[in-house]
């Protein structure tokens, strides 16, 4: 089976071609570098994204503190996180890189902040 | 009047890599006024990912791309940083008036480098015909409300222009819980990148309209729904088309033009010892090439003054 994604890890946005034979993938064509290979099992086999948000702040400078996962989490669980960091308040000053949520969609992803607040 | 060597108007990703770059060109007194009360300037409402992949070679938020800039910027005591530093003219012989909490200041700068950013055009919203009910915000308004104010300004949207702020917030506003019920596009394809395409609308299976404009913006005070119509390759509608989206909210992503105010107070480019870059020059779609750019522009300034 022949399948047309489009790559998404750079701005180029090459078109794929992904041959696929019992749910693997046997080739991809049409990537410019090699990211467009990994990319392409990963979306054909699980797809994952990056999950950013905004988490409500108590007490600190800033309103919203914008977190992210560090890992890209399956596509399918996106809704799930996004009503866990719906759930959370933050109340201590965060600097950037610190984990917000230890695993937080388990398989040892973590959800991190992206911006330093006092 | 006090004097300043280099004077910097703006501290997002532009002005804060020139004012590093003439730092490491030599130049020792460095001004850069910045009117919000942070450094980062738009990247601190652009929470999604999809920056620094050239420069930093990782995958960045615009937050941590900016806070990159910030660390750096800060640790060179010879750059003075004024925050809630609104600049509200500039003459030709590169004479400032800003005003910051409690003074309005006037100075003058040898070398002068503009990067005030870009804003979003609002003039094709003049096109739609109807009323002009509560609901209609520019893309990137909405996107500041919802990542650095905490609001949701809608729950079911429909967004007219299919550039990169438009889908990225199509994407917000269904992470948050609103519904998406289209993006309407005039044109045949899209003006945002594909990547955007794929993994904001795509990946949540929100309609896009290429081909279609929004005819008329409907309710009295808050908005009911847009009527959508078909149009051919020269743009005019296709009779017999149209059809009703509902929806309380409308966002226009229709595009961005360069910030210049100043510039055209001070009677237009070229102005001897004035610099210009990032978004203020030509809108950029990178910041990474907006980083690469503004130090080049930074490296000029201080060869303006070696040679002054
Ligand atoms: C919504 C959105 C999404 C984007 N997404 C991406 C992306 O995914 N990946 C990517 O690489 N790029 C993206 N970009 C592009 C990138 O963010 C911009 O190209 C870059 O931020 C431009 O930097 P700048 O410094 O020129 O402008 P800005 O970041 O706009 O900074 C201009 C600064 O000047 C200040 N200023 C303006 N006028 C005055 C004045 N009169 N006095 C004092 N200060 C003033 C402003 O407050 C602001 O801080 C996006 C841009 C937008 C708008
Ligand atoms: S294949 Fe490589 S060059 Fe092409 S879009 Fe993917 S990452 Fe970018």
């Amino acid at each position: 089976m022949l399948k047309k994604i489009t790559c998404i890890e750079c701005p180029l946005g090459c078109p794929l071609s992904v041959e696929m034979e019992d749910c693997r993938v046997i080739r991809v064509s049409g990537n410019k570098c090699p990211k467009g290979i990994i990319y392409a099992s990963s979306e054909a086999e699980n797809p994952a994204r990056f999950l950013t948000s905004v988490i409500s702040s108590r007490g600190l400078s800033l309103k919203m503190i914008p977190v992210r996962t560090d890992k890209p989490i399956p596509k399918s669980s996106l809704a799930e996180a996004m009503k866990e960091i719906k759930r959370l308040t933050i109340n201590r000053p965060v600097k950037t890189g610190d984990i917000i949520v230890n695993d937080f969609m388990r398989e040892g992803i973590n959800l991190i902040a992206t911006r330093d607040c006092v | 009047m006090i004097t300043r060597d280099l004077v910097i108007i703006g501290g997002g990703p532009a002005g804060m890599a020139a004012a590093i770059s003439a730092h490491e060109n030599g130049v020792r007194d460095i001004l850069l006024l910045e009117r919000d009360q942070y450094l980062g300037g738009i990247l601190n409402q652009c929470v999604h990912t999809g920056f620094g992949l050239e420069y930093f070679k990782e995958v960045l938020t615009g937050p941590e791309y900016a806070g990159r800039f910030i660390k750096k910027l800060s640790a060179v005591p010879a750059i003075e940083v004024s925050l809630k530093s609104f600049c509200v003219s500039l003459t030709r012989e590169k004479e400032i008036t800003y005003i910051r909490p409690g003074a309005l200041e006037r100075i003058r700068a040898k070398a002068l480098v503009m990067a005030t950013g870009c804003r979003e055009k609002t003039r094709e919203m003049t096109h739609i015909a109807g009323t002009r009910p509560a609901g209609i915000f520019s893309a990137g308004l909405a996107q500041k409300l919802i990542n650095i104010e905490g609001l949701l300004p809608g729950r079911e949207i429909v967004i007219s222009g299919s550039g990169d702020i438009g889908l990225i917030m199509a994407r917000r506003f269904l992470l948050e819980g609103a519904k998406v019920n289209a993006v309407i596009e005039i044109q045949s394809t899209t003006r945002g990148l594909l990547r955007n395409v794929v993994q904001c609308v795509e990946d949540f299976e929100i309609p896009v309209y290429y081909n279609h404009r929004i005819s008329r913006i409907r309710g009295r005070d808050r908005v009911e729904a847009v009527d959508v119509v078909k149009v051919d390759e020269k743009f005019n509608d296709v009779k017999g088309s149209d059809f009703r989206i509902s929806c309380d909210t409308v966002l226009i992503s229709v595009g961005l033009i360069p910030e210049n105010e100043l510039i055209e107070m001070a009677g237009g480019m070229p102005i001897d010892g004035i610099f210009q870059c990032g978004n203020s020059l030509r809108v950029y779609d990178i910041v990474d090439s907006v980083s690469k750019d503004s130090a080049e522009t930074g490296r000029a300034a201080a060869e303006y003054l070696k040679n002054a």
